[in-house]
C-alpha cells in the first residue's frame, strides 16, 4: 500500500482513519495468507531444497568442498593424485598452486577440467567430514544458511552465487576426461538448480531438521 | 645383471669367458656368452686400448675424455674421466667428458659387450681407465723429453704441464701433436693410492650445469633437419596382431604422413602413425580404431597368477643349491618354525624420459641416436633389421634420463620397432617415441615373485635347517644369455641374494620354479636382490626378535665368519646410527637390514613413524664397502637416492597388475613411484676405508632399504609384512 | 589451426599449430625449446613446468588456446632471475643430479617456492615440491639445495 504524502485537513483525517483501518484490516488478511502461503511454501521450499542438496553432493560439487587438507576428484571422490594441498587460501601452496594444473576453461585435449579461479571451498563450506563422508541433507543446510560461515551470503546472494559462479556454472559443463569420456553431469541443469533455490530461498531457506 | 655376483660367489670361476657374435645363415643372431677372466677382476686386460680411442688434447688444452658407458644418472661420466685424468696429471677443469658412440674399443672389458649394468661400470673400467691414462701421460712425456733430449724419467707432470729437469715445461695442448706420434707403451706403472689427486676425493659431477639451465639434450630432445616422429600402437596383448585398421580419422589430421603396421615383440604386430610431430602423431594413434586378433595368445592375470605361484611354491623346484640335509626340519617342534610366504607384483621401471630412438637409414649405411645401455647389442640388432652389417651402423649413445635396466633389453625391442620405421624413410630421421602410457604397459618388468620359507630354529637360536622355494620368471630364457645364467634349470638371476646368502646355515636348500606367462621381463635395478634381500633380512629379522635378541647382535652371529666385509659394514651403520636409534621419539622405531650385491656389502638402519597410514621415513644411516671409493660425492648422491628409489616397492600403488591380459596401470596416476614425501627426509652415508679394487653403488642401495622399512614397522604395528607393495597400514 | 602470439622468456613468438596443442610440445617442437621435458603427460610428475604469469604451472596439460597473453618463463630463462640464478646455483653446489631428466621442472618449482617463502620450512618444501617426481630419488639434496638457495638469498 502506497501513501501519498500529501498534507490532509480535517475531514481528510476522517478519510486517513478509514485508510487506516481498511489497510490494517488489508494487512492482516494479507498476513493470513502470506501464512497460509508460507507453510505450504515451506513444504515446497524443503523439497526444493533436498534437490539442490541432490546437485551440492554430486562429485562436480563436493569435489571442492571437503573438510581436509586435499581436495577430492572423480566420480569415486578419492582423494586428488599428485600430493595436491590446499594450502592457506585454498588456492594449493607456490609450486603445486590450482592453477599450475586448471586454468580458465575445460582442456578437453588434456583431459584437465577448468573454470575461472579453480580453488577449493573454503573449510567453513566443508560438505563432507574428515573421513570425507558427505554430512545429512540438514548439516550442509545448516552450513549453508549460517553467514558466519558462507561469506556472509543472505538468500538472494546463494540464489546469485549458484546463478553466476563460475565454478559452480562449470559443474555443469564439466568437460571430457584425457580418455575422451565425458564427466558426469549432476541430476539437474543449471537452470533447474537456479529454480529451485530460488524457490527455496523465496520459503525463508528452510533447512530440514536433523534426521 | 647377477653376472658379477656369480663371478664374485665362491662357487668357483675359472671358466674362460668372451662374448661371440655371430649371424647365422638364415639372418638371425646369435649371441654366444662364455666366460674367462679370474674371479674379482681387476686382472691384466688381455686386450690393448688404444689412448687415442678415449683421449683428445686440443691444443688449447682441452681435454675430451670418451666415457665408454651411458650415463643414466649414475655418474660416472665424472667418475672414470676423474680416474683417467688422475694417471694422466691432468688439469681437472680442463676436462670434458663425451659419451662414446658404439665401437669395439669401448666394450666392457669384462662382459665384453658395450653395456652398463651389473653395477660394473666402475668394477671394470677402473684398471682400464687407470692404464689409459698413465699411457698417455708417458707419451707426453716420451714427447716432451725427446724435445729436450732429457730423460723421461726427470721429467715430471702436474695439471697438465710437463716439467723437465732443467726448468722447461710444456702444457699438454702445446705436445699434443707430438705425443701423437710416439708409439703406445706396452706397460706402464700406475699411482700408488697415496698419490691420487682426484680419486677419492669428492668431485662435482661435470653435467650438473647443463641438466640445470634446459642446455643438456637428452634423446628425446634430439631434433635434425626433416625429422619425422613415430608412434605406436602395441597390440594390448603381448602377441596380438590387428584384424582390421580403421586409420580414416589418424590419416586425416594434418601433418600425419602414414600409417602401417611393423612386427613388435612376443611375435606380434603393431600399428604406427609417422608425422611431422609428436602430438600430431599421438592424437592420430589414439585416434586408430583396431580390431585385435588375440586368438591363441594367453591373458595374463594376476589373481590367476597369484594362485598358480602360491601352489608351485609349496612343491619343491629345480635346485639352486642345497647342503646338509633338510629332514631334521620334521624334528623341529612348531614353536620354533617360522613357515612364511611371500609375494611380490610385476614392477615398471618407469625411468622419467621415456624410451626413444632416432634412426636416419641412407641405404648403405644408417645413423643412430638412443640413450642405450647395451650399445653392442642395439647396433647388431639395427643392423639386422636394415640389412646391413653391424659396422655400416654409426650408433650415437645420448644422455639418458634414467634407465634402472630398461635401457638394456637383449631383443632390442625398441630398436627394432625404430629400424623397421626407419626402413621405409630413406634419408630421413625418424625419432620413435614411446609415450608414458606405452612404457607403463608395455611389458619388460620385473617379474612377479612367490617365496615359500621353511626355518627350522636350533636349539642356539640359529637357523638350524632352511628350506626356500623361489617361484617367478627366468629373464634370461630364450635370450644369448640363458647359457651362462640358467644352471639346472634354475635362472641365477631369481635366487641371486638367497642361494648365495652370507649367513651359516648348515642344512639348506634354494629351489626355483620358473612359469612362463605371457608377460615380457626384465632386470630392474639389483634384479633377483630386489626380493631375496626383503625376505633373507626380514626373516633374519624374525629370527632375531624369536630369540629376543638385537637384529644387529644376531646378523653379527648368524654371519659366516668369512664374511669380513658385512661385518665391517655392520658395525660402521651401528657405530653411526647408535646414538639416534637409541633415543627415538614416541611412535617411531628402528629396523635394520644388510645385504650384498654385485661385490658391495651394504648395511642400513631406518628411524620410521606412521603419518596417515603410511611409513614415514625420518632418517637412513648406510655404511657401504665398495673398495676403492672413487667419487665420494657420487656414492653419496647413489645410497642418499638409491634408497629412495628403493621405496619403489613400498608404495601403495607401486604394482604393476594384470587383467584380461594387460596392465591395468597406464601412467603414474596408477603406477606411482615415490615423490619427496615418501623418500627418506635425511640419509647419512659411511663409505668404509678401503684399498681394495673399486665395486659398483648403482644397484646395492636399492635391496637393503624395504626390509629395513618393514622391520622398524613390525616394532610399531606387530605385524610383518610379507607382500608387497605395502598397502595401507 | 591458429596461430598464438606467445611471449617466452621475454620475446614475443609466433607459432601456428591445433589449439589443442599443450604448450608443452608447442615449447618443444615450434620453438625448439626442449629445456622443458615431457614425463608423463598427465601433470603427474611436473618435469613440464614452466612459469605462467609468475605462476608455476604444467604445461603437458595447458592447451596452447589457453595460454593468453600471459608471460612464459622456462628453465631457459629462468637463470636471468635473482632467485632462478640462486636455485641454479645451489642445485650445482650440492650436486643434486642424477640423471637431470626431472630437474627443470623440480628447479622451475624450487623457484616458484622461494619466491614466495624466503625460509621455507620442511614443510614448505615438502608441500611445495611434493608433486614434482624424481625417479632417481635425489630427494634429500633436493630440500638441501633449496635451503642453501634460500641462505644465499637471504
Amino acid at each position: 500500500m502506497v501513501y501519498s504524502g500529501t498534507a490532509f485537513r480535517g475531514s481528510s483525517a476522517v478519510f486517513i482513519l478509514i485508510a487506516s483501518l481498511a489497510w490494517l484490516s488489508a494487512l492482516s488478511s494479507a498476513q493470513g495468507t502470506r501464512q497460509q502461503a508460507a507453510s505450504t511454501t515451506r513444504e515446497a521450499g524443503l523439497a526444493a531444497w533436498q534437490q539442490v542438496y541432490s546437485v551440492l553432493t554430486t562429485p562436480r560439487c563436493i569435489n571442492c568442498h571437503t573438510a581436509t587438507n586435499y581436495p577430492e576428484q572423480g566420480d569415486d571422490r578419492h582423494r586428488h593424485l599428485f600430493n595436491v594441498v590446499r594450502g592457506p587460501e585454498g588456492k594449493g601452496v607456490p609450486g603445486l598452486n590450482c592453477a599450475t594444473c586448471h586454468q580458465s576453461a575445460n582442456a578437453d585435449s588434456t583431459g584437465v577440467p577448468g573454470a575461472n579461479n579453480w580453488h577449493l571451498a573454503p573449510l567453513s563450506m566443508k560438505w563432507q567430514d574428515t573421513n570425507d563422508n558427505i554430512l545429512s541433507s540438514a548439516a550442509v543446510c545448516q552450513s549453508l544458511t549460517d553467514r558466519s560461515k558462507n561469506g556472509s551470503l543472505d538468500g538472494p546472494g546463494i540464489l546469485r552465487h549458484h546463478e553466476q559462479e563460475p565454478l559452480v556454472l562449470w559443474a555443469f559443463q564439466p568437460g571430457r576426461r584425457r580418455d575422451g569420456t565425458a564427466r558426469s553431469l549432476p541430476p539437474l541443469t543449471h537452470e533447474q538448480l537456479v529454480a529451485v533455490t530460488r524457490t527455496w530461498v523465496d520459503a525463508g531457506m528452510p533447512c530440514p531438521q536433523n534426521p | 645383471m647377477s653376472v658379477t655376483t656369480m663371478l664374485s660367489s665362491e662357487s668357483g670361476l675359472s671358466r674362460r669367458s668372451f662374448l661371440r657374435v655371430s649371424a647365422t645363415a638364415a639372418g638371425g643372431l646369435i649371441v654366444a656368452l662364455y666366460f674367462d677372466f679370474p674371479v674379482h677382476a681387476q686382472a691384466p686386460q688381455a686386450k690393448t686400448y688404444p689412448p687415442d680411442a678415449f683421449v683428445h688434447i686440443q691444443r688449447d688444452g682441452k681435454i675430451v675424455i670418451q666415457v665408454n658407458r651411458l650415463e643414466f644418472g649414475q655418474g660416472v661420466q665424472t667418475s672414470l674421466p676423474m680416474v683417467l685424468a688422475d694417471e694422466m696429471d691432468a688439469d681437472w677443469t680442463q676436462v670434458v667428458a663425451e659419451l662414446a658412440p658404439a665401437g669395439d674399443v669401448y666394450k666392457d672389458p669384462v662382459f665384453g659387450i658395450q653395456m652398463v649394468g651389473g653395477s660394473g661400470s666402475i668394477a671394470h673400467s677402473f684398471q682400464q681407465y687407470r692404464e689409459l691414462g698413465a699411457k698417455t701421460r708417458a707419451m707426453l712425456v716420451a714427447a716432451a723429453s725427446q724435445q729436450w733430449k732429457v730423460p723421461g724419467a726427470q721429467c715430471r707432470t702436474e695439471a697438465s704441464v710437463v716439467h723437465g729437469p732443467g726448468g722447461q715445461s710444456a702444457t699438454y695442448g702445446e705436445l699434443a701433436d707430438a705425443a701423437a706420434h710416439v708409439p703406445v707403451p706396452e706397460n706402464v706403472s700406475l699411482k700408488k693410492a697415496s698419490e691420487f689427486k682426484l680419486i677419492g676425493k669428492e668431485t662435482r659431477r661435470l653435467d650438473s650445469r647443463p641438466k640445470c639451465d634446459g642446455s643438456l639434450k637428452f634423446g628425446l630432445d634430439l631434433d635434425l633437419p626433416g625429422m619425422k616422429v613415430a608412434v605406436v600402437a602395441h597390440p594390448p596383448i603381448f602377441g596380438g596382431r590387428p584384424k582390421s585398421i580403421d586409420d580414416r580419422v589418424a590419416r586425416g589430421i594434418p601433418g600425419v604422413m602414414d600409417v602401417f603396421e611393423i612386427p613388435t615383440i612376443s611375435k606380434g604386430t603393431a600399428v604406427v602413425v609417422v608425422a611431422d610431430k609428436f602430438w600430431t602423431a599421438k592424437q592420430a594413434r589414439d585416434r586408430l580404431s583396431i580390431d585385435w586378433d588375440f586368438s591363441r595368445i594367453e591373458p595374463a592375470d594376476t589373481e590367476q597368477l597369484r594362485a598358480k605361484y602360491k601352489e608351485l611354491a609349496a612343491t619343491p623346484g629345480n635346485v639352486a643349491v642345497t647342503r646338509g640335509d633338510l629332514s631334521v626340519l620334521d624334528g623341529v617342534s612348531a614353536a620354533n618354525r617360522i613357515e612364511a610366504e611371500y609375494e611380490f607384483p610385476y614392477l615398471a621401471h618407469t625411468p622419467m624420459e621415456p624410451l626413444n630412438t632416432t634412426i636416419r637409414f641412407d641405404g648403405d649405411r644408417a645413423e643412430v641416436w638412443a640413450g642405450s645401455q647395451f650399445q653392442t647389442v642395439d647396433q647388431m640388432a639395427i643392423a639386422e633389421t636394415l640389412g646391413l652389417k653391424p659396422e655400416q651402423v654409426t650408433f650415437h649413445t645420448e644422455m639418458a634420463g634414467g634407465g634402472f635396466g630398461r635401457r638394456a633389453t637383449p631383443d632390442s625391442h625398441v630398436q627394432r620397432e625404430a629400424a623397421s620405421i626407419a626402413k621405409r624413410y630413406k634419408g630421413i630421421p625418424v625419432k620413435l617415441i614411446w609415450t608414458r602410457e606405452d612404457d607403463v604397459q608395455g611389458g619388460y618388468y620385473r617379474p612377479m615373485f612367490a617365496h615359500r620359507i621353511e626355518i627350522g630354529i636350533g636349539a642356539d637360536g640359529m637357523p638350524l635347517a632352511w628350506r626356500h622355494v623361489i617361484v617367478g620368471q627366468s629373464l634370461v630364457a630364450g635370450t644369448p644369455f640363458a647359457a651362462m645364467l640358467i644352471k639346472n634349470g634354475v635362472d641365477e638371476t631369481a635366487v641371486e641374494g638367497a642361494a648365495d646368502n652370507p649367513y651359516e646355515i648348515p642344512n639348506f636348500t634354494v629351489t626355483a620354479h620358473h612359469p612362463t606367462p605371457n608377460v615380457p621381463v626384465l632386470w630392474w635395478r639389483s634384479v633377483g636382490h630386489t626380493h631375496t634381500a626383503f625376505v633373507m633380512e626380514t626373516l633374519v629379522d624374525e629370527l632375531a626378535t624369536h630369540v629376543k635378541t638385537d637384529p644387529i647382535a644376531y646378523r653379527r652371529k648368524l654371519l659366516k665368519p668369512e664374511e669380513k666385509r658385512m661385518r665391517g659394514v655392520l658395525d660402521l651403520m651401528d657405530e653411526k646410527s647408535a646414538s639416534w636409534r637409541n633415543h627415538l621419539p614416541e611412535g617411531h622405531a628402528a629396523g635394520v637390514a644388510c645385504h650384498e650385491c654385485f661385490g658391495t656389502n651394504v648395511a642400513c638402519a631406518v628411524d620410521v613413524s606412521i603419518e596417515n597410514k603410511r611409513p614415514k621415513i625420518h632418517r637412513v644411516t648406510v655404511a657401504v664397502d665398495c673398495g676403492t671409493a672413487v667419487n665420494p660425492l657420487t656414492i653419496e648422491s647413489q645410497f642418499q637416492a638409491g634408497v629412495s628409489f628403493g621405496v619403489s616397492q613400498l608404495m601403495a600403488k607401486g604394482a604393476i597388475t594384470f587383467k584380461g591380459g594387460h596392465a591395468e596401470q597406464n601412467n603414474f596416476d596408477g603406477y606411482t613411484p615415490p615423490y619427496i614425501i615418501d623418500a627418506p627426509v635425511a640419509v647419512d652415508v659411511h663409505i668404509v676405508p678401503s684399498k681394495e679394487g673399486p665395486s659398483g653403488c648403482g644397484e646395492p642401495p636399492v635391496p637393503v632399504i624395504s626390509p629395513a622399512v618393514v622391520n622398524a614397522l613390525f616394532r610399531l604395528t606387530g605385524k610383518r609384512y610379507r607382500t608387497l607393495p605395502l598397502l595401507s597400514l | 589451426m591458429q596461430t598464438y602470439k606467445l611471449t617466452v622468456n621475454g620475446q614475443t613468438r609466433e607459432v601456428t599449430g591445433d589449439p589443442g596443442t599443450p604448450l608443452l610440445w608447442v615449447l618443444r617442437e615450434d620453438l625448439k625449446m626442449t629445456g622443458t621435458k615431457y614425463g608423463c603427460g598427465i601433470s603427474a610428475c611436473g618435469a613440464c613446468t614452466v612459469h605462467l604469469a609468475g605462476v608455476a604451472t604444467r604445461s603437458c596439460v595447458v592447451p596452447v588456446s589457453l595460454v593468453g597473453d600471459r608471460p612464459i618463463m622456462t628453465i631457459e630463462g629462468v637463470g636471468e632471475d635473482r632467485v632462478g640464478r640462486a636455485v641454479q646455483d645451489a642445485w650445482v653446489a650440492e650436486d643434486v643430479v642424477q640423471c637431470g631428466y626431472c630437474q627443470s621442472g623440480q628447479i622451475m618449482s624450487a623457484v616458484a617456492l622461494l619466491k614466495s617463502r624466503r625460509k621455507p620450512t620442511d614443510e614448505d618444501i615438502e608441500e611445495s615440491m611434493g608433486g614434482n617426481i624424481c625417479r632417481c630419488g635425489t630427494y634429500v639434496r633436493i630440500r638441501k639445495a633449496i635451503k642453501t638457495a634460500a641462505q644465499q638469498l637471504a
